[in-house]
């Protein structure tokens, strides 16, 4: 089988002292939507952590296109065309909307406003508060903001930790509507959620994460389909 | 009763020396405010920081004057604060470099650059005293007066006299210009956006690309471009002495507090507030209080709240009580 586009591969380790990940690999094509879920404390936020690079491996590798990004920063990550969403304080609360996406192209000196227009486009709701501050915004919205930040850098990979964490059901919807608008246009979509069930149905592959290792791996309606990931983890 | 003499007295004593006093303070506590949004600490070097831009400035300032060099009406030291500023700025990177860089690589907690921030203060305290000595100098120069009161009294035929100095004019018109050009700076320009995204949430801005490096180099120019101008305008207004501009340290820091740590429109509000306050309790009242009675209840003392030894007592009256009242200050900054 062909390498992926970007592989999280056996990655082991930590935040310093006992290992977290046990060879735990992560996967994810262009235009695919690839989900972590898992119960609490498995490791899935770790495990996206680990390949964007915020904490250390021991063990294992991440490579982009087949390039071994293991040892780059974060920052550098971003360069390479990763993008990030963590699961808390991601926006600029004092900055209007359309600051926070300034502040997301931050590293390009090319024209923005066609990237911006497709945020807008993705979020409509943004341009009409583009010019109030960001923390003013309600908490789906600011969700929108913090997705459209991190799209202005025009990444091939966007990675959402946990991004419908604390937004009501009709909002998570309508986030993963988008999400899957955003993985329609090519770019790689790797999440981390909590709605497990809503999340594998959008979902093009599943990682099931126990103990930092992987238990189940799929297609998303494979794994809303097999008996023990319903049984152990969608109850029922 | 003769309200327009009280209203002329009220403005000679208390409005005008509070406008100027007031602006000067506003300038150092942006430059305070500043400090603690982006470096997350309270720089109790910042008196002394305008103390030896002051210094600089008047060294030039002597320069310029030997050379022949003159600024018309206007105080020379104007034409030397820009080179001052310059010399402020090399020398508070040079510190940072030396001092406060260790100690962000090594993530120390805040109340350790605050205390190394009170080492370069005693330091720079030191060098000050070194290089100008400890008497108190003037070095304004130009025309003394906008509008003399025996000019005034002349126009308007009012007993009471309304005079403006020149150096208090210029602190309003510099300190105008300087506030300006930082919201200009912090609102428009791409630097002082990305100066702002790392303020309010650091991490963000570094997954952005934010270069940390370059928001440090930045803020401590533009915080010795503050201080250099604050004492600078100080020092005309009021002449220079190093000790003054040690204790001045109170009044800026009570002056962010007041305005909310952090925000830069509150460190001007405060600046104004701590300012107005110490000259309103400080200020012999009599004056006034003796044109707005009958002659029969006017006022035998002098009408002052507190002497003026105790002008210190008013910004720390204040901050206790902001502290203890709304600790994130008038426009909702961090608290402490």
């Amino acid at each position: 089988m062909a390498e992926p586009f970007l592989i999280g591969d056996a990655m082991t380790g930590g935040y310093g002292g006992a290992d977290i990940l046990h060879g735990c690999t992560i996967a994810v094509e262009p235009g695919e939507i690839a989900v972590i879920v898992g119960p609490n404390g498995a490791g899935k936020s770790t495990a996206m952590k680990a390949v964007f690079g915020m904490l250390k491996l021991r063990g294992g590798a991440v490579r982009l296109k087949g390039e071994d990004i293991t040892t780059l920063t974060p920052q550098a990550r971003v360069a390479k065309g990763m993008a990030f969403v963590p699961q808390t304080s991601n926006i600029f609360t004092s900055m209007t909307v359309e600051e926070n996406l300034e502040m997301g192209a931050f590293l390009r000196r090319d024209d923005i406003r066609g990237t911006m227009e497709q945020v807008y486009g993705l979020f409509p709701i943004l341009k009409e508060k583009r010019l109030q501050p960001a923390g003013e915004l309600s908490g789906g919205q600011r969700q929108q903001v913090a997705v459209g930040r991190a799209l202005m850098t025009q990444p091939s990979v966007l990675m959402l930790d946990e991004p419908t964490a604390g937004v009501s059901p009709i909002v998570m919807d309508e986030l993963f509507d988008r999400i899957i608008e955003v993985a329609r246009s090519g770019i790689s979509i790797l999440m981390v959620e909590q709605n497990a069930r809503q999340a594998l149905e959008i979902a093009d592959k599943g990682y099931v994460l126990v103990q930092g290792a992987n238990r189940f791996t799929g297609t998303g309606q494979a794994l809303l389909a097999d008996p023990d990931v319903r049984k152990s983890f969608l109850g029922g | 009763m003769d309200i327009l003499n009280a209203l002329v007295a009220f403005l000679n004593f208390v409005f005008i020396p509070g406008l100027a006093y007031g602006a000067q303070l506003a300038l150092g506590a942006l430059g305070a405010t500043l400090i603690y949004s982006i470096l997350r600490f309270s720089n109790f070097a910042h008196g002394d920081t305008m103390a030896i831009g002051t210094v600089f400035v008047i060294l030039l300032t002597w320069g310029l004057q030997s050379v022949g060099v003159s600024f018309g009406p206007l105080p020379t030291a104007l034409l030397a604060l820009p080179f001052g500023i310059v010399l402020t700025a090399i020398l508070l990177l040079a510190t940072d470099r030396a001092v406060y860089r260790y100690y962000r690589r090594v993530k120390a907690a805040p109340v350790i650059l605050v205390m190394a921030s009170l080492g370069v203060m005693f330091i720079l305290n030191g060098i000050t005293r070194f290089i100008i000595g400890t008497s108190d100098i003037s070095f304004t120069d130009g025309e003394r007066f906008i509008l003399t009161a025996g000019d005034f009294r002349a126009a308007t035929g009012l007993a009471e006299g309304l005079a403006i100095r020149t150096t208090q004019g210029v602190t309003v018109v510099v300190a105008l210009i300087a506030v300006g050009l930082l919201f200009w700076f912090l609102q428009k320009t791409r630097t002082g956006k990305s100066m702002r995204a790392f303020s309010d949430n650091e991490d963000l801005a570094l997954l952005s690309g934010i270069n940390p490096d370059r928001v440090v180099t930045v803020t401590w120019i533009v915080a010795a471009a503050l201080a250099t101008t604050a004492g600078t305008l100080y020092g005309l207004d009021k002449g220079f002495s190093p000790f003054t501009y040690f204790q001045l340290l109170l009044p800026i820091f009570a002056a962010a507090i007041v305005g909310g740590l952090g925000s830069p429109i509150g460190a001007i509000a405060g600046g104004f507030v701590i300012a107005f306050s110490e000259v309103m309790v400080t200020y012999a009242w009599k004056k006034v209080v003796t044109y707005l009675l009958p002659d029969s209840l006017a006022p035998e003392g002098l009408v002052q709240l507190m002497s003026t030894d105790y002008k210190f007592a008013v910004s720390f009256v204040i901050l206790i009580i902001v502290l203890l009242v709304m600790p994130t200050g008038l426009f909702k900054g961090k608290s402490i």
